[in-house]
């Protein structure tokens, strides 16, 4: 028997985004995959799937789904209003499922997008060895789109015991603390270009705020604050790219690429944001104000490295908890 | 070899061999992206090579970081020198110029006081190099369209292109590999599936390739059959 989920109501923009999809760039291919790649490893790991399976992508607003099967699932990432059979849900922790059920995830309260995963994995295959949906080229995920009304998901392995007892465990607040407020800290690293920009320009970079604005998806963040000047005019010869790139074009407000950016752009690079702060940006939404605060390149590795290393860590705590609840059985 | 390298991202370095767009120097980031790809070294997810440099993404736990990444670099772009060029891959382009297809050929014409069958005569005589892919899947940006058809960009883009449509805007020439929204002047279409997301090599044109235009008729077009879509080189 297939299992099948329903989708009722499909939400603002739910996609199918796990692992990006890597080794095809230089055919213009956009590496893509879940914005906010913390949350989404979280709750992989959360229903002991690899950190880097696909997971639906929630975007301002949830979907509903109905469950013709049971299953085990997490949801992580901002905070959304999610209720199951109409009792509210906490996220950030594993939760069980039973065939009939139907998940409500509503308005987000605080950040922009969250993650739902799903034992097992979705059902969707392999394009470019990636599940993840990259809508511009209509390729990957659920037929290369967000989804719609009347969508049937299916999982892939489903070998779920639902459980009486309801799960006391799940991530810590002080994990999620990257999610909350309407001024973002971000921390970048020297762009190649940023040396072209005028000193005046490089300090505002990092004195002003920028603020978030409605031309802002899994692309780009379009920026609006202070305008930044090169001391040249001089043309830019196109040159790789990638997510959090920030890019200054002519009109001085700032561009930063997001999931699926282009794979080459041809504008001035004043900084890259480090990749442990991508998902504090994917978090934001417009109307949310950027502060950017600059480390060395040598930190930004640093702090790559201890962010993979958590993530390690949560994997072996979140083993050992599904172990101590096997036991106790 | 001169170049610069520095870090894109935490995961990518970029070697830049010159700050000027040159067949030479073109050429040698093809020598380099190929010879980095043949040594299939564990950790390096991507290689992109654009018009005058190479980028590397790579996983900083299998590689070490950047300082490792860079030691390695440098190391085999010393081996490069000695690795024969391999010669370049003509991709024939079939386009059907004019008409529905190409509903700017009389506008790029007129702004040339030429006439249209001139038009598609100087295109399909030109050899294009594909100096990179980027932009979008399968995009190519081509070097070398004649002087004598270029023509500036369309003054409102038009809001759907179909793939597949050829175009000139300023001194460049491309295929739209989707359709998008664009304000090339688009002068033909081409039956070829530019992008293709189920075969192992998603872009019909790979950074290197020379590209020639040939002319065939609407019939031709409306007959192609998509099997000699993979054996177009």
């Amino acid at each position: 028997m297939m299992s099948t989920i329903q989708v009722t109501h499909s939400g603002f923009f739910t996609t199918v985004q796990g692992k990006g999809r890597y080794g095809y760039q230089k055919a213009g291919v956009s590496v893509g995959g879940a914005m906010d790649s913390f949350a989404s490893r979280i709750a992989n790991l959360l229903v002991g799937n690899d950190a880097d399976e696909a997971t639906l992508e929630i975007t301002m607003n949830g979907p509903t789904l109905r469950f013709e099967t049971d299953a085990l699932i997490a949801i992580c990432g901002g905070s959304f209003r999610c209720t199951l059979n109409n009792k509210p849900v906490s996220m950030w922790k594993p939760l069980f499922v039973r065939k009939g059920d139907v998940l409500a995830i509503g308005a987000c309260q605080s950040g922009y997008r969250a993650y739902v995963a799903f034992a097992g994995g979705l059902n969707v295959p392999l394009v470019m060895n990636s599940r993840s949906t990259y809508v511009q080229a209509r390729i990957g995920g659920f037929h290369g789109r967000a989804l719609r009304p009347g969508d049937v998901l299916s999982l892939r392995a489903n070998a779920i015991t639902v459980r009486e007892s309801p799960i006391r465990w799940g991530i810590a607040f002080s994990e999620r603390n990257y999610i909350n407020g309407k001024k973002k800290i971000v921390r970048v690293a020297e762009g190649p270009e940023y040396r072209m920009f005028t000193n005046q320009s490089q300090e505002r970079f990092f004195s002003s705020l920028y603020e978030v604005t409605t031309q802002s998806d899994r692309m780009g963040y379009r920026l609006q604050g202070q305008a930044l000047e090169r001391t040249t005019n001089q043309e830019m010869i196109s040159e790789a790219v990638t997510f959090g790139t920030i890019q200054v074009p002519a009109s001085g407000q700032p561009i930063v690429l997001m999931a699926d950016c282009q794979t080459t752009g041809g504008y001035p690079r004043i900084a890259q944001v480090i990749a442990a702060d991508l998902p504090i940006l994917a978090q934001a939404r417009p109307g949310d104000f950027i502060q950017f605060q600059k480390v060395s390149w040598q930190e930004a590795q640093r702090l790559y490295v201890e962010r993979e290393r958590q993530i390690k860590k949560w994997k072996t705590i979140i083993q050992q908890k599904w172990r101590e609840m096997d036991d106790a059985r | 070899m001169d170049y610069t390298m520095f870090p894109l991202s935490e995961c990518a370095v970029t070697i830049r061999f010159s700050t000027e767009v040159s067949e030479a120097v073109n050429d040698r980031v093809h020598r380099v992206a190929a010879f980095f790809e043949q040594q299939k070294k564990e950790g390096i997810l991507d290689i992109v090579p654009t018009f005058s440099s190479v980028t590397v993404y790579y996983d900083p736990l299998v590689i070490g970081g950047y300082e490792e990444m860079c030691k390695w670099l440098r190391t085999e772009l010393k081996r490069v020198e000695r690795i024969k060029k391999t010669p370049a891959r003509t991709v024939v382009i079939p386009v059907c110029y004019g008409g529905e297809f190409g509903p700017d050929l009389q506008e790029v014409a007129r702004f040339h006081g030429i006439s249209e069958e001139e038009v598609i005569s100087i295109h399909c005589r030109g050899s294009y190099r594909v100096y990179m892919i980027g932009f979008s899947p399968g995009f190519a940006y081509l070097g070398g369209l004649s002087p004598e058809i270029a023509t500036p960009r369309r003054s409102t883009p038009r809001t759907h292109v179909p793939a597949g449509s050829v175009g000139i805007a300023g001194s460049q020439t491309g295929i739209y590999p989707l359709a998008t929204p664009g304000g090339w002047q688009i002068i033909g279409r081409t039956p070829l599936a530019l992008f293709r997301p189920h075969d192992p090599e998603p872009s019909l044109l790979r950074a290197g390739d020379i590209v020639k235009f040939r002319p065939i008729t609407e019939e031709e077009y409306r007959m192609w059959d998509d099997e000699h879509n993979s054996s177009n080189t």
